[in-house]
């Protein structure tokens, strides 16, 4: 079973989301990380993009694939994690350390149509 | 899991290997065990070892074996020695691709082997029958009672003589082989390293697996096999060839003798094809950034497409974002800059030839 972590906000498309103040961190989840496998590249949006709920902001690209990545909350990106652009594998050695972007947030409620991680957990083992 | 997936002889091997199984051509096949990287570069510095038992093998022998494979086949078998190997096309009239595959002589006269792509199996056997009709011919397939294996990589020839005590294998030539009753070594592969094929009963074939384990050659999967064929330039049928891929829209005319063959099926449109010049052709594009170019994704030029990424990869040799495309004519020449558009932005490429990775085969 992936890990998951307590208190942050989950995506159906395997996106977290932990919340500070009106800036949602968000990055992908153990379990994405690990179906991926080694990963290669990150594709990251650019500060000032605007993107809306749902809206396909990048993707994270094994040897093999690419996955396409969807913000769970509408917003602007306020700041990118370009550590990944050298070191994508840093998701693979923790997925929860290292975040992908910072999205200040246009409608915070948005969050409540998003899983806990307990709810998340019961989906992945649907998987 | 589809049930109507076929296993190949290896398949509780590779299960108890903890594979992670994908379907491939009809078959459930292993994609990697431990991960891709890893198994690209055992078969690029020391051995790997792939199930390759899906492939068809299709025995063409009689009277009229040599005509009729000429016939079907866009290389020229005439006068071809025992124990050769040619690689070639079938193509349907219209200078199109039903298939790429190896030719093998037998060492009885009028006998030939042909292996073929697992996924056009059946589709190459109707094909083959359906021409056969007034050639004094056999057509006979056996793919589902013969395995494979591919031992790769620098190593190969230690562990087929050492470890397997396949003796001869070291005096066989790049694309020539050698046979026993029961099975069939050849010096092939799809890894763009020296290596050997290794045809055999189902029982054989689990005996050599779990020798060659043993002996520490690394299992490798579907993954690596594509991207260590992509670098070295081989195209996969599906993508660089297909049905509605000419050979020499794919680069790949030095294999589709118009010259020397006054027959062969396509042969008349890939003539006129050559006179009026293809309109488009597959390259090589070598992007600056880091983003992988995927097959399907557009090539453009300010904005419009020109083209579609065939296959497409980071690189594991090179550590460069590399990929084949089919390109319109304009645009093929080395050094053309062009774009490729990946999601949302388009990528400065530049064209290049197709092969990324000095390929390293055994000629004697």
């Amino acid at each position: 079973m992936a890990k998951t972590v307590e208190g942050l906000y989950y995506s159906e498309s395997h996106e977290w989301v932990k919340v500070e103040g009106n800036v949602a961190v968000i990055g992908i989840t153990d379990f994405a990380q690990h179906a991926m496998g080694d990963l290669s590249y990150v594709d990251m949006p650019e500060v000032d993009d605007e993107l809306e709920a749902g809206e396909e902001f990048g993707a994270v690209e094994s040897v093999k694939a690419a996955s396409d990545l969807f913000c769970p909350v509408s917003g602007t990106v306020v700041e990118i994690n370009e550590a990944l652009e050298d070191a994508p594998e840093l998701l693979n050695e923790d997925a929860f350390a290292n975040w992908i972007m910072k999205v200040e947030m246009s409608d915070p409620s948005e969050l409540e149509g998003l899983m806990d991680a307990a709810t998340y957990e019961a989906m992945c083992a649907n998987e | 899991m589809e049930e109507n997936l076929l296993k190949t002889c290896l398949y509780d091997k590779h299960v108890a290997l903890g594979a992670l199984m994908s379907p491939f051509g009809g078959f459930i096949m292993p994609i990697q065990y431990t991960n891709i990287t890893d198994e690209h570069n055992a078969v690029r510095h020391q051995a790997g070892m792939f199930d390759v038992s899906h492939m068809g093998e299709i025995f063409v022998s009689g009277p009229d074996a040599e005509e009729f494979v000429n016939h079907v086949f866009s290389n020229n078998i005439a006068g071809m020695e025992d124990g050769k190997i040619l690689y070639g096309m079938m193509l349907y009239p219209n200078g199109t691709t039903v298939d790429d595959l190896l030719v093998y002589k037998e060492f009885v006269p009028d006998h030939y082997l042909l292996v073929v792509n697992a996924s056009n199996i059946a589709k190459d056997y109707e094909w083959l029958c359906a021409q056969a009709e007034g050639y004094d011919v056999k057509v006979d397939n056996q793919s589902d009672v013969w395995g494979q294996i591919a031992l790769q990589g620098p190593e190969a020839e230690k562990y087929a003589v050492e470890t397997l005590g396949l003796a001869p294998a070291a005096e066989l030539g790049f694309y020539t082989y050698y046979r026993t009753d029961d099975m069939i070594v050849s010096r092939t592969g799809y890894t763009g390293e020296d290596g050997f094929e290794i045809y055999a009963s189902h029982e054989v074939i689990n005996n050599m697996w779990d020798t060659l384990l043993a002996a520490g050659v690394v299992p490798c999967g579907l993954g690596c096999r594509d991207t260590l064929r992509f670098e070295a330039g081989l195209p996969l049928y599906g993508h660089e060839l297909s049905d509605e891929i000419t050979p020499l829209e794919a680069g790949l005319g030095m294999f589709a003798k118009i010259k020397d063959k006054a027959e062969f099926i396509g042969r008349d449109a890939l003539v006129a094809q050559k006179e009026a010049g293809v309109t488009r052709k597959s390259v090589g594009i070598e992007l600056q950034d880091k983003a992988i170019p995927r097959a399907g994704y557009p090539v453009e030029v300010n904005g419009v497409q020109v083209g579609v990424v065939t296959t497409g990869y980071r690189s594991i040799s090179t550590d460069r974002s590399v990929c084949v495309a089919m390109v319109d004519k304009a645009y093929t020449e080395l050094g053309t800059q062009v774009e490729i558009r990946i999601r949302k932005k388009v990528f400065p490429g530049v064209v290049t030839k197709r092969r990324f990775y000095e390929t390293n085969y055994k000629n004697r």
